[in-house]
């Protein structure tokens, strides 16, 4: 697990990007922590720079939107989805677990 | 037997709206017509990546996984050349007619062109996939490019053909690039880029026409000087595709004529995209946008006006970016001449800012350069701002 922040430090409605194998970004909806991909799919952006809007993250740069729970595409001109990554909450503080998807599938 | 809604228009517009109707539970017959033969595609890389052959048809294909879904009829590489007001049917060139209950006109706009370049080879306009084929097969063996208008679609020609190798100058009527949507003072210095990368940018230099026969050999500027060329593209802007409405009593400006919502003065008919031309609350006259952006969202409003929602105009502020010479520019918001342009992060200098346009030092409009974290929080800022229309 990467330990990414105090949760304290992640308000609702804010991004942080953490360094992993692959950059994974993670989001504070309302008190729930999602994990995704942080570079988009589309063209070279990070997603945690992106504008956040209830469970979905549009990309800062051309507008693509994806499901932050799925990782699925919800808005063109992306194509491709993002992986998930399952994040833990434990003792005030926020882990992720890359390579383990948001629905606990390896 | 089950309602059907014609869209006009395979583009971002036209399928952005018939994707709306699926949302909005539409079940009934949803015909799309396009005049190109390619399903829809997304048109930014075309001066981008498609042009530069890093970009595939397929990478730029606007076409999802789930579109089976929506159970779409298509009618690609049909033009419309009409429509009946009374039967609410759209004539196509090949004879036929689709009659619709709804109809959604996403026609877009096509590239103006230069008058007189008519047949001469070597030079493009760049608005189409097929557009965008042929100047790339012709870019492949030129050593010269000379763009005629300093836009966004001028300059990121520029800079793709730079990045091939290229030696290109880009010749501008106006004394500075992009100070229609910029402002003076910012599209200056967004201009800077050109020079950055070796293009030449002559200003406030008029067109005189072009030199050739049978291809295109220099552009004529009015004081006489002659820009030797292998090709050239013109990118004067774009003439909205609505003529083939003179004669359907559809309301008609610069762009179909429709309320906020997008609905025009033929019940039943809504337009939407780059041919739609909405009346603007805070301007107080029709606006004809382009984005893509509004391209996107605009339809879902409309769409919703023929299911006989009576919906609110969402609030949303006009967004727009350009990508050239590996710069990010993004605009969002309205701006007006007589607004205040203050950097409030960065510098124009080191090619990396943040502009914020106050008006009686509100902020109305916000320029980011390399600033994507920064323009989406300010952006976001602008949205929160603007009160719903009434």
């Amino acid at each position: 697990m990467i330990p990414v922040c105090l949760t304290t430090a992640l308000p609702p409605g804010e991004a942080t990007r953490i360094e992993a194998e692959e950059p994974i970004a993670v989001f504070n909806v309302d008190g729930d922590f999602y994990a995704i991909d942080d570079t988009c799919t589309h063209q070279d952006a990070s997603l945690a720079d992106g504008w956040l809007d209830g469970c979905s993250v549009e990309c800062p740069l051309h507008a693509s939107c994806f499901d932050l729970r799925t990782g699925k595409v919800s808005g063109p001109p992306a194509k491709t989805p993002v992986r998930t990554h399952r994040v833990v909450v434990q003792d005030g503080m926020v882990y992720v677990q890359p390579g383990i998807t948001a629905d606990g599938a390896a | 037997m089950s309602p059907t809604i014609a869209v006009v228009g395979a583009a971002l517009a036209g399928l952005s709206a018939a994707r709306a109707l699926r949302d909005q539970s539409f079940d009934g017959r949803i015909v799309v017509i396009g005049d190109e033969v390619h399903a829809p595609y997304d048109r930014p890389p075309l001066s981008k990546e498609f042009l530069a052959g890093t970009a595939s048809l397929d990478d730029i294909g606007l076409g999802a996984p789930d579109d089976e879904e929506l159970g779409l009829e298509w009618r690609l590489g049909t033009t419309a050349v009409g429509l009946d007001r009374v039967s609410r049917s759209v004539l196509l060139s090949d004879g036929s007619e689709v009659r619709a209950d709804g109809v959604v006109l996403a026609t877009g706009a096509r590239a103006r062109r230069l008058p007189g370049s008519e047949g001469l080879g070597g030079v493009h306009v760049l608005r189409s996939l097929d557009d965008a084929i042929a100047l790339r097969e012709d870019l492949a063996s030129a050593s010269r490019l000379v763009v005629i208008g300093a836009g966004f679609i001028g300059a990121e020609v520029a800079s793709t053909a730079r990045k091939l190798g290229l030696e290109v100058t880009v010749v501008e009527a106006m004394p500075v690039p992009l100070a229609g949507p910029l402002g003076a003072e910012m599209g200056a210095v967004c201009a800077e880029l050109h020079a950055d990368h070796g293009t030449r940018l002559l200003t406030g230099s008029g067109v005189a026409g072009l030199v050739g026969t049978g291809r295109v050999e220099a552009v004529e500027l009015t004081d006489g000087t002659r820009l030797p060329a292998d090709v050239v593209v013109v990118g004067i802007g774009a003439i909205p595709n609505i003529e083939w409405l003179a004669d359907s009593g559809v309301a008609l400006g610069n762009g179909v004529l429709t309320d906020a919502r997008g609905v025009t003065n033929i019940p039943g008919v809504v337009a939407v995209g780059d041919c739609a031309a909405a009346w603007s609350v805070s301007a107080e006259r029709h606006v004809r946008i382009e984005h893509w952006t509004h391209a996107l969202e605009q339809p879902a409003t409309a769409v919703a006006t023929l299911l006989g929602a009576e919906g609110a105009v969402p609030a949303s502020v006009p967004y727009f970016w350009s990508d050239q010479y590996g710069a990010r520019i993004q605009f969002a918001g309205s701006r007006r001449e007589d607004d205040v342009a203050r950097v409030v992060e960065g510098s124009c200098a080191e090619r990396s800012f943040l502009v914020v346009y106050e008006r009686d030092d509100v902020p109305v409009a916000v320029l980011g350069m390399n600033q994507p974290r920064l323009f989406t929080r300010w952006r976001r800022q602008l949205r929160s701002a603007v009160p719903a229309p009434s």
